[in-house]
C-alpha cells in the first residue's frame, strides 16, 4: 500500500500539495513514483513561470516512459527543486520530502481547498485499481 | 568438486577492441619500396595532414578484429534467430529474395547523381513501387523520399500546415490544433509540435476506442487543423469509427493524418483512402519487410489524396510516355525533406515484397498477421488481463495486472521470456495501459512457433504463481543479467577512455 501522508492534499494526476499561506509546495505521489519506476531525469520550469491550473509544468522521465506532471492549482513559480538535476532518484526515495519539484505562489489558494484529502486519494486509487 | 563458470573467457565477457590493444601490433607489414620514398608532405598538403600520435587507436591484428565482432554478432538476438514479437514493430522475416535483388549490380552501385538518361531502371522502380504504394492506401499522391516512419509522419503533417495555409491565407494562423489520441505513438505529437503546431489529446474511451463525444467536443472548440491517428490504433484495436472520426475533423475544417505504423493488419483488406484519410505514411522496413531494428536504414513513403498532392515533396518521380524523369517543378511543394531521393535500397526490397506476394498474397499475409495475433490473444487471456475485450487486429495487448499481485511486473515477464528463446514483446508502451505488454507476432511464424510461444507465456504465468522470484531475477540464461538501467540513463557513460574499469576487466 503506497504512503499517502495526512497533512497533504491530492490531485487525481497523483501530485501532492503542502498548502502554507498563499504558497503551496508540489510533487509527485509514492504511488506515481511507484508506477513510474526508476526516475532519470526531472525537467522543471524556471522561476517566475505562470501557469493555469491543470497545465503540464514539467515532466518525469523514468525507465519506463516520459510523464507530463500538471500542477492542479493556478500560479507563479518560485521555486524549483534543482538538486533534482543530479539526483533525480530521490524522487523515487523521498517523493513527499527532499523529491518536492516546485513551490508555487497561487493566484487563489481556494483552488487547494477544492483538492482530494489524503482518505479522499486513498479511496481514489482503490477505485482506479479495479 | 564444482564447476564454476569461466567469466573471463571471451565467449562469457568480451572485452572491448581497446583492452586488446597490443603496443605495436599490426595487421600487415607492407614489402620494402623498390622505388626512392617520397616525404608524404610533398605529396599532401599540409591542412589534410594528422598532427596528432594516433595515441590510444586498438592496435591489433586482422584476426583479432574479426574474432572481436564476430563474437559480438552472436551475442545479438536477431529476426533470423527467431519469433521477434515486438508490438508495433512489425518485426517480420526479412526474405532473401529481397536481398538478392537489392544486390543485383545496376540497383546497388548506380550513383544517384547519373543522368536520367541512365536512371531510367531505378526512376521506373521508384514509379511502379510509388503506383502499388497508392493502390494499397488508396491516396493516389506517393512520395517515396521520407527516411523513416517519424520522417514521413513530420512529412505529413507540414503538407497539411502547408496545405491549410494555401487555403486559408492568413486565417490559416487562427488552425493550429493538431488533435492526437492519448495512445498515439509519442512521435505523433513531437511531429506536430515541429510543424508549428499545438497538439490536444483526445481520450480513449474504457473500450479502447477513440472517445466520439471528446472529439466533437475538441472540434467545437475551433482551431482543428487536423487529427494524427493510428489504426489499428496502438492497442491493437479497428478504430471502427473511421469514418464518423474523418467526417467529423473534416467538417471542423482538418484534415486527416493516418500513421501507417499498424498497416500489417490493412494491407489487401482496407484502405486508408476510404475510410476518409487525407495523407498517411507507411513504414517500408515494417509493413513491406525491409530490414530494421539495426538492419538496415527505414523508409516512410508519405501517401496522399489527389487535393494534397501538389505540397509532396520535390523532386517527384514522373513518367512521360515510356520515360521517366524527375520533377522539381511543383510551386506548392514542401520542399525537399531528404538528400537525393530516400533510401532506395529500400524500395528495391519492398517492390520485391509486393511484386512477389501479389494481391492475392498482400492480402493472406495480412489475414495471417491478425489470424495470428487473435490466436495468441485467445490462448494467453485466461493467464493474463487484456483490457480491452475487442478482438485485436496484427498485435494483442496483455497487462500485468495478475502478476502485479505477486510482484512480478510486465519488465520481469519480457526478461524471462528471454530465457525460453524470445525476443521480448514491447513493454509499457501504450501509456494507456498500466503495464501494457504489446505482442505482435506477425505472419512470419507458423502455428508451432505460436505454440511454444504461448506455452513459454504460460509457463512464466505459473511460475508467477510458484516462483516468482525465477521471474523478477530473469534472465538467467544469457551472458549478462539485469543491466542497471536506472544508473545507465541517470549517469551515462558515452565514451571509453584509459584506465576506465569495464565489465571484463572486473569480472
Amino acid at each position: 500500500m503506497s504512503n499517502i501522508p495526512d497533512n497533504l492534499k491530492y490531485s487525481k494526476d497523483h501530485e501532492w500539495l503542502l498548502v502554507d499561506g498563499d504558497t503551496a509546495t508540489l510533487g509527485i505521489t509514492d504511488y506515481a513514483q511507484d508506477s513510474l519506476g526508476d526516475v532519470v531525469y526531472v525537467e522543471l520550469p524556471n522561476e517566475g513561470e505562470n501557469f493555469n491550473a491543470h497545465d503540464a509544468f514539467g515532466s518525469v522521465e523514468s525507465v519506463k516512459a516520459v510523464s507530463e506532471i500538471f500542477t492542479p492549482v493556478a500560479g507563479e513559480i518560485v521555486s524549483s527543486n534543482e538538486d533534482l538535476n543530479d539526483t533525480p532518484e530521490v524522487v523515487n526515495d523521498d517523493p513527499y520530502g527532499d523529491g518536492w519539484m516546485v513551490k508555487i505562489k497561487m493566484d487563489n489558494s481556494g483552488e487547494a481547498d477544492a483538492l482530494l484529502s489524503a482518505e479522499e486519494y486513498a479511496e481514489f486509487l482503490e477505485s482506479e485499481e479495479d | 568438486m564444482s564447476i564454476k563458470k569461466v567469466t573471463q573467457h571471451p565467449t562469457q565477457n568480451e572485452a572491448l577492441i581497446f583492452e586488446r590493444s597490443q603496443t605495436g601490433r599490426v595487421g600487415y607489414r607492407l614489402p620494402e619500396l623498390d622505388v626512392e620514398e617520397t616525404p608524404i608532405e610533398e605529396i599532401v598538403p599540409s591542412e589534410f595532414l594528422r598532427d596528432d600520435d594516433l595515441e590510444g587507436l586498438p592496435e591489433v591484428s586482422e584476426v583479432d578484429v574479426v574474432r572481436h565482432f564476430t563474437r559480438m554478432s552472436t551475442w545479438n538476438f536477431s529476426i533470423d534467430l527467431g519469433m521477434y514479437p515486438l508490438g508495433s514493430c512489425t518485426m517480420k522475416y526479412n526474405s532473401r529474395l529481397n536481398e538478392k535483388v537489392a544486390r543485383i549490380a545496376g540497383f546497388l552501385n548506380h550513383h544517384p547523381l547519373a543522368p536520367e538518361a541512365e536512371s531510367q531502371g531505378a526512376l521506373k522502380l521508384m514509379y511502379t513501387l510509388q503506383e502499388d504504394l497508392a493502390e494499397i492506401t488508396g491516396l493516389p499522391g506517393v512520395s517515396l523520399q521520407p527516411a523513416a516512419g517519424a520522417h514521413g509522419e513530420m512529412t505529413g503533417v507540414m503538407i497539411i500546415r502547408a496545405a491549410l495555409d494555401k487555403r486559408d491565407g492568413e486565417a490559416s494562423k487562427e488552425r493550429r490544433v493538431m488533435l492526437v489520441p492519448d495512445s498515439a505513438h509519442g512521435t505523433n505529437p513531437a511531429s506536430a509540435k515541429l510543424a508549428g503546431f499545438t497538439v490536444k489529446t483526445i481520450r480513449s474511451t474504457k473500450d479502447g476506442f477513440t472517445d466520439m463525444d471528446h472529439l466533437r467536443e475538441l472540434c467545437d472548440e475551433g482551431g482543428i487543423a487536423g487529427l494524427m491517428l493510428t489504426n489499428p490504433s496502438t492497442v491493437g484495436i479497428f478504430e471502427k469509427n473511421i469514418r464518423e472520426i474523418c467526417d467529423a475533423i473534416h467538417d471542423a475544417g482538418g484534415l486527416v493524418y493516418m500513421d501507417g505504423a499498424n498497416m500489417n493488419a490493412l494491407v489487401g483488406v482496407a484502405r486508408p483512402g476510404d475510410m476518409g484519410v487525407d495523407v498517411i505514411h507507411l513504414n517500408l522496413h515494417k509493413t513491406f519487410s525491409t530490414p530494421h531494428g539495426g538492419g538496415g536504414p527505414g523508409c516512410g513513403p508519405c501517401c496522399c489524396t489527389a487535393e494534397l498532392e501538389p505540397f509532396l515533396p520535390v523532386p517527384r518521380v514522373v513518367k512521360e510516355g515510356e520515360s521517366y524523369r524527375l520533377d522539381s517543378d511543383q510551386p506548392n511543394t514542401i520542399g525537399r525533406v531528404k538528400a537525393f531521393f530516400g533510401n532506395f535500397g529500400m524500395m528495391v526490397r519492398a517492390l520485391a515484397y509486393i511484386q512477389t506476394h501479389g494481391d492475392s498474397g498482400l492480402r493472406e499475409a495480412t489475414e495471417t498477421a491478425v489470424l495470428n495475433a487473435r490466436y495468441i490473444s485467445h490462448f494467453l487471456q485466461e493467464d493474463y488481463e487484456k483490457p480491452f475485450e475487442a478482438d485485436p487486429m496484427h498485435e494483442v495487448i496483455l497487462s500485468h495486472k495478475k502478476q502485479a499481485r505477486k510482484g512480478v511486473h510486465t519488465l520481469d515477464i519480457g526478461k524471462r521470456l528471454i530465457d525460453y528463446g524470445f525476443h521480448p514483446m514491447t513493454v509499457y508502451f501504450p501509456l494507456i495501459v498500466d503495464g501494457a505488454m504489446l505482442i505482435e507476432p506477425t505472419e512470419s511464424v507458423g502455428r508451432q512457433e505460436l505454440d511454444t510461444f504461448v506455452d513459454a507465456m504460460k509457463s512464466i504465468a505459473k511460475e508467477t504463481i510458484e516462483d516468482p522470484d525465477l521471474v523478477i531475477n530473469a534472465p538467467h540464461t544469457t551472458r549478462i543479467g539485469r543491466l542497471d538501467e536506472a544508473t545507465a540513463a541517470r549517469k551515462p557513460v558515452l565514451r571509453w577512455k584509459p584506465d576506465m574499469e569495464t565489465s571484463a576487466k572486473s569480472a
